[in-house]
């Protein structure tokens, strides 16, 4: 008989991350260096925004090179309103979506009218735009960034100053938003959108208008990152220009083609080799980005897939 | 006389010096199968660019059931049901043979920006691709990554998600071509089978299924119509017999 599409690797190796990473404090809790939590707790915040950005290269076949100006706009949206007594995180959240969600619609609608390396870099000067926006609000730090007065507030209460309630609201963000992903790739609009990576053309041939599929999911992708951000500026509580930087776009895209570009899961597998290699080898030498560099060209070379394509070859 | 289901008016285009569409003037009845014939490179493949849309006339007109459509984008034109096939086979690799042909009910079954509902377990989606990709004998294909379909298969699907988006005109492009013996005959009889229900233009360089299958047959050289009419005219004339049907015999 035929073969099925959807091996079950899809469904076990996400719960085992999400097991796994429901599991880390407890191991903190029993002895583990504490600073796992807070480097899980990164891992998960860059997997989040890994993640939106894959629905948009994985799914929507659109490079993005200037994801990192969403978790910006996240972190500036907490920086900015807790600077002026806004501590609430749902306010900071909501406010979060507006701006990404305005700032991904305007953009997109131009980027989105130009085709190949034209749009990665279009996207990439609108991220830098960005950047340099965030360099020159001397109200908030300029350059330098701003320290947060405090870490946002939930009901009133100062909870995520515990590092393991951060953690849950990071895991639970991550876990969310990556079944509403999941939903999204299956639905009709998520059908859409994958026809539209496969051959454009011939879904116009038989009546889709690509555009407007395409800035939805270009929209969408940018409001999830935003919430990254919110929860980079409270577990840093510090808000920089260089969170939007080039440099962070680079690698949220490496983590996406590290982990499996197209999976939704290998985006949290790719945050949390990176986030974990980048930790490690810059404790060996100051020269890791050369160690680095060639891994990265090697996994893209021998595993096509990254290593969540890994995993479902060795199922 | 009714209203012809698509009138082409003067149409033409160049490529540089290159004249591809000469003075193209054309109507096609509903239900009418309409052969295009004509040598490589005559100009065939990019008539159906500019009547489907995807390639725009330097000049002229294109009508279809009442409005003109010159203006209109391949999309438009195709939920007018004015619906091509590709040359060059084009389908969605990755995704199943079944999602090629869904994709296709679901562009007419109302609005696709619905977000949270698993597209995939839609029964009266799923029925009609279904019973379509059987037509074609590719339902025990349903499920494989359409990528991985032979060459003939290929054609066969390609066909399957044109009659999926429910045409009124299907502009066919070679749809024989590379197809097995037994895959042609499918394609002959679901062809044959459409007839009356749905208009056709066909380009075919199979000139027994041309002769077959069409009501009438229009011959193209350098991009200009050289002759019109019913297969039993077509061979007789002698002008076409010069210009194409003679390097065959
Ligand atoms: N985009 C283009 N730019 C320049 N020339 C083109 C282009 N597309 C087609 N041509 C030329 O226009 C002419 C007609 O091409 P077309 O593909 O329409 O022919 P055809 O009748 O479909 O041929 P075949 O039977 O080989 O499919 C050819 O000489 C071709 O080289
Ligand atoms: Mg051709």
């Amino acid at each position: 008989m035929t073969h099925r599409l959807k091996p079950n690797g899809r469904r076990v190796v996400p719960l085992l991350i999400f097991a796994l990473l429901a599991l880390v404090p407890a191991a903190t809790a029993i002895g583990a260096d504490a600073f796992v939590l807070s480097l899980v707790t990164r891992i998960m915040i860059f997997g989040l925004a890994a993640m939106a950005l894959d629905l948009l290269l994985g799914y929507g076949a659109m490079i993005s090179f200037g994801h990192a100006a969403y978790v910006g706009i996240g972190a500036y949206s907490v920086g900015i309103l807790s600077s002026s007594g806004i501590d609430d995180v749902f306010v900071q959240i909501a406010v979060a979506f507006a701006a990404s969600g305005l700032f991904a619609l305007v953009t997109g609608a131009i980027s989105l009218r130009t085709k190949g390396a034209y749009f990665i870099m279009i996207t990439l000067a609108f991220g830098q735009m960005l950047f340099f926006l965030a360099s020159s609000l001397a109200a908030f730090g300029g350059d330098d960034g701003m320290t947060l007065p405090s870490r946002s507030l939930v009901f009133g209460a100062p909870i995520l100053k515990n590092t393991v309630v951060l953690y849950y609201a990071a895991f639970i963000c991550l876990l969310g938003f990556y079944a509403l992903c999941r939903a999204i790739v299956a639905s009709r609009f998520g059908r859409v959108l994958r026809g539209i990576r496969e051959n454009l053309v011939r879904m116009e041939a038989i009546g889709f208008a690509p555009y407007p599929y395409k800035l939805a999911a270009y929209v969408i992708a940018g409001m999830i990152a935003s919430v990254a951000g919110v929860l980079l500026a409270n577990q840093a509580e510090f808000v920089s220009p260089a969170y939007a930087g080039w440099q962070r776009s680079a690698e949220l895209i490496f983590m996406v083609v590290l982990g499996g570009v197209g999976s939704l899961h290998g985006a949290i597998i790719g945050a949390a080799l990176f986030v974990l290699l980048a930790e490690y080898l810059s404790r060996l030498t100051e020269y890791w980005p050369m160690i680095f560099g060639p891994l990265l060209i090697l996994v893209v070379i021998f595993a096509r897939g990254g290593i969540a394509g890994l995993l479902k070859a060795w199922r | 006389m009714t209203v012809p289901l698509l009138s082409v008016e003067n149409l033409c285009k160049a490529y540089g010096a290159l004249r591809v569409t000469d003075r193209v003037t054309l109507t096609v009845a509903a239900g009418e199968l309409r052969a295009i014939i004509g040598p490589n490179g005559a100009g065939k493949t990019t008539l159906i660019h500019q009547l489907s849309g995807l390639a725009a006339p330097d000049s002229g007109q294109v009508m279809f059931d009442g409005r003109d459509v010159t203006a209109l984008s391949m999309p438009q034109r195709a939920r007018l049901g004015l619906v091509r096939s590709f040359q060059i086979t084009a389908i969605l690799p990755r995704l199943s043979a079944l999602d090629n042909v869904a994709l296709a009910v679901q562009a007419r079954s109302g609005s696709s920006f619905r977000f949270f509902r698993d597209v995939s377990q839609d029964a009266a989606i799923n029925t009609e691709a279904l019973a379509l990709l059987a037509r074609f004998r590719l339902d025990a294909r349903a499920a494989s990554a359409a990528g991985t379909l032979s060459y003939g298969e290929k054609r066969q699907l390609e066909l399957a998600v044109a009659l999926a988006t429910r045409p009124k005109l299907l502009l066919l492009d070679e749809p024989l071509a590379g197809t097995s013996h037994d895959e042609a005959r499918l394609v002959i009889a679901a062809l044959q089978s459409l007839k009356r229900d749905v208009a056709i233009i066909l380009i075919e360089h199979d000139m027994d299924a041309v002769f077959a299958l069409a009501d009438r047959v229009s011959v193209l050289v350098y991009g200009a119509i050289i002759a019109s009419g019913t297969p039993a005219e077509i061979r007789a004339d002698p002008a076409v017999r010069a210009a194409y049907l003679g390097e065959e015999a």
